[in-house]
């Protein structure tokens, strides 16, 4: 067969994509997402009779880098047990050389689609109060997430919310290891060297100047390529465009979000990192003060506006008593006429 | 229960050919150079070819001289040394050429019959000129540089996929594994019927269990897999230009 006509090369495109899952204990359903690194597919996991999410590279890594920059990804994931991050159940390499590793399939959708037509901004605030615990949970962990964004946070129908793509991830301290890397890492001894590129001890390094994230979201400094001094600030301030991006996107163009929220995105996002909150819990808190009707830390009050405050905090209390008096006021004057 | 899948695979290493006909193109080694060479005309003589007929509406035997030419003035005056990968990609960095080569000929009737002693890949015209009237009529191709890039694009993927398999046929040969080979032919390549036949089909038809007909084709298809990025990567001067490539070839782009 000397000539390939269309349908003939489409075939072969595809022949050529598809993950390899012989021998393995999945079977292939279809492709749900592409990224910088490799594809998402959605399989079957034949032994357990359910689906999964396989992360899997494009095309077999012979350099080596993407291969261990994706099995440092599973290992974050599998160190991250919290319900705001996906779990991992599985990784390894398939017949056809791709690294790849096995999630719990997420069945949503992304923030950024979610928000254009869903929830009211109490609603949306709510979930960003997830996505801080989640995020402070990671940092007390010592991981860095570095690429957060809508489009990184699924939402579920059931109300989860998941932070998703830790593939930019950059580790804090020594010590984030899990026991779950650590049993991984030693089995893998046992099995004749057939490991590669698993160093969970010797985390991979991002090169100074090496800018990863996303624009918009990102960080000055780490727009800026300062690998070296990023910390938890980094993601703050991705936390605060998140912010941003769910009050504009819930607030009809006519309305103003309120002062106290912006001035919690300003704070989050501010260009010098000590001025942003110390801590995505603490952004969280803040989030809670405000739908609690309780004063923020980001927004200083004067007397009215502590006054417009209290009086939206005890609407219904003001109303039932100004009713209670007006309705009194009204009896006496009828009695006494 | 199924063995879990392991780190490592359980066919082991994929060692990659990591040779780039590109850069190698720039040797000091004449061997090197003129296997690069013959590497880089391999890949992109009948794409170009195609290109003249289409874009520039050469004649059958116009575009025959003007690709030999052409080639053998890369090859000659050293073309490939004024392209850098960071600026353009192999093949928009050829049609750029080719156009330039062709703007500046002046006259035809100059044009000499070269490249017999400078070319070292057999240049199957007449197969070329069946496939370009087999598939191609001139106007189904805009006119812009996007569409003839595209054009481009899409028949060096189709050369490239076409060596792949010529070399799988090989490789398959080599190894007493034809029926393999015979498989994907079957199954992958052949559009002359209007459905693909079924893996029961495929079994009855070679006398060999279904799970076979499943294993010898995801052998194939890892081979051609394997072969067609290895030729890719030869079009490449980096990892991540390779990368790039790759994921164009297959089409798993970033959405």
């Amino acid at each position: 067969m000397n000539w390939l006509s269309d349908e003939a090369v489409a075939r072969l495109r595809s022949a050529g994509a598809e993950p390899e899952f012989a021998g393995t204990r999945y079977q292939l359903i279809e492709r749900i997402g592409s990224g910088g690194m490799g594809s998402v597919y959605l399989a079957e996991d034949a032994t357990l009779g359910r689906r999964v999410a396989l992360k899997i590279l494009d095309v077999p890594d012979s350099a080596g880098d993407l291969a261990a920059r994706l099995q440092r990804e599973a290992h974050i994931l599998a160190s991250l047990e919290h319900p705001g991050i996906v779990p991992v159940h599985d990784a390894g390499m398939l017949a056809d050389g791709r690294v790849f590793y096995a999630m719990k399939f997420v069945e949503g959708e992304r923030l950024d689609r979610f928000a254009e037509h869903e929830g009211t901004l109490p609603a949306r605030l709510r979930i960003f109060q997830r996505i801080c615990e989640t995020v402070a949970f990671a940092h007390t962990r010592g991981v860095l997430h570095r690429d957060l964004k809508p489009e990184n946070i699924m939402t579920g129908p059931f109300g989860e919310v998941l932070v998703m793509d830790w593939g930019v991830a950059k580790i804090l301290r020594a010590n984030w290891i899990s026991t779950t890397a650590e049993t991984a890492r030693e089995q893998s001894r046992d099995s004749s060297g057939t490991l590669t590129a698993v160093s969970s001890r010797t985390p991979l390094k991002t090169a100074h100047g090496a800018v990863l994230g996303t624009p918009g979201y990102m960080a000055p400094e780490q727009a800026r390529g300062d690998v070296e001094h990023l910390d938890e600030r980094a993601d703050i301030y991705s936390l605060g465009a998140i912010l941003q991006f769910l009050i504009e996107a819930s607030e009809p163009a006519t309305q103003t979000a309120p002062r106290a929220l912006t001035a919690i995105a300003r704070k989050a996002m501010d260009a010098d990192p000590a001025a942003r909150y110390a801590s995505a819990s603490e952004l969280g808190q803040d989030i809670a003060r405000h739908l609690d009707g309780l004063p923020v830390l980001a927004y200083p009050e004067n007397v009215l506006q502590k006054i417009a405050r209290w009086a939206a905090r005890y609407r219904l209390a003001i109303v039932l008593v100004l009713t209670y008096l007006v309705v009194r006021a009204l009896l006496i004057f009828w009695f006494r006429r | 229960m199924k063995e879990d899948t392991r780190i490592g695979g359980p066919s082991g290493k994929f060692p990659a050919t990591r040779w780039s006909a590109v850069v190698a193109a720039r040797s000091d080694d004449p061997r090197e150079r003129s296997r690069a060479l013959g590497a880089i005309v391999e890949a992109y003589w009948k794409p170009i070819y195609k290109y003249l007929r289409i874009r520039w509406n050469k004649s059958n035997e116009d575009a025959k001289d003007v690709t030999q030419e052409f080639l053998t003035q890369l090859i000659e005056k050293e073309y490939l040394s004024d392209f850098d990968p960071a600026k353009a990609r192999l093949r928009t960095f050829l049609r750029v050429c080719v156009d330039h080569f062709v703007a500046n000929q002046t006259k035809a009737a100059k044009r000499l019959k070269r490249g017999g002693d400078v070319l070292h890949v057999a240049l199957d015209f007449d197969g070329a000129e069946a496939e370009f009237t087999r598939a191609e009529s001139p106007l189904t191709v805009a006119a812009s540089a996007a569409s003839f890039d595209e054009y481009l694009e899409k028949e060096f993927v189709r050369n490239l996929f076409t060596l792949a398999v010529a070399d799988l046929r090989a490789f398959c040969e080599a190894r007493g594994k034809l029926r393999h080979f015979q498989l994907f032919e079957r199954y992958d390549l052949d559009d002359s019927v209007t459905s693909r036949p079924s893996y029961v089909e495929l079994a009855q038809e070679f006398g060999i269990a279904v799970t076979d007909v499943t294993n010898h084709l995801a052998f194939a298809r890892r081979e051609f897999r394997r072969i067609a990025l290895e030729k890719l990567r030869e079009m490449t001067c980096s990892e991540a230009e390779f990368r790039r490539e790759a994921r164009a070839l297959l089409g798993v782009e970033s959405a």
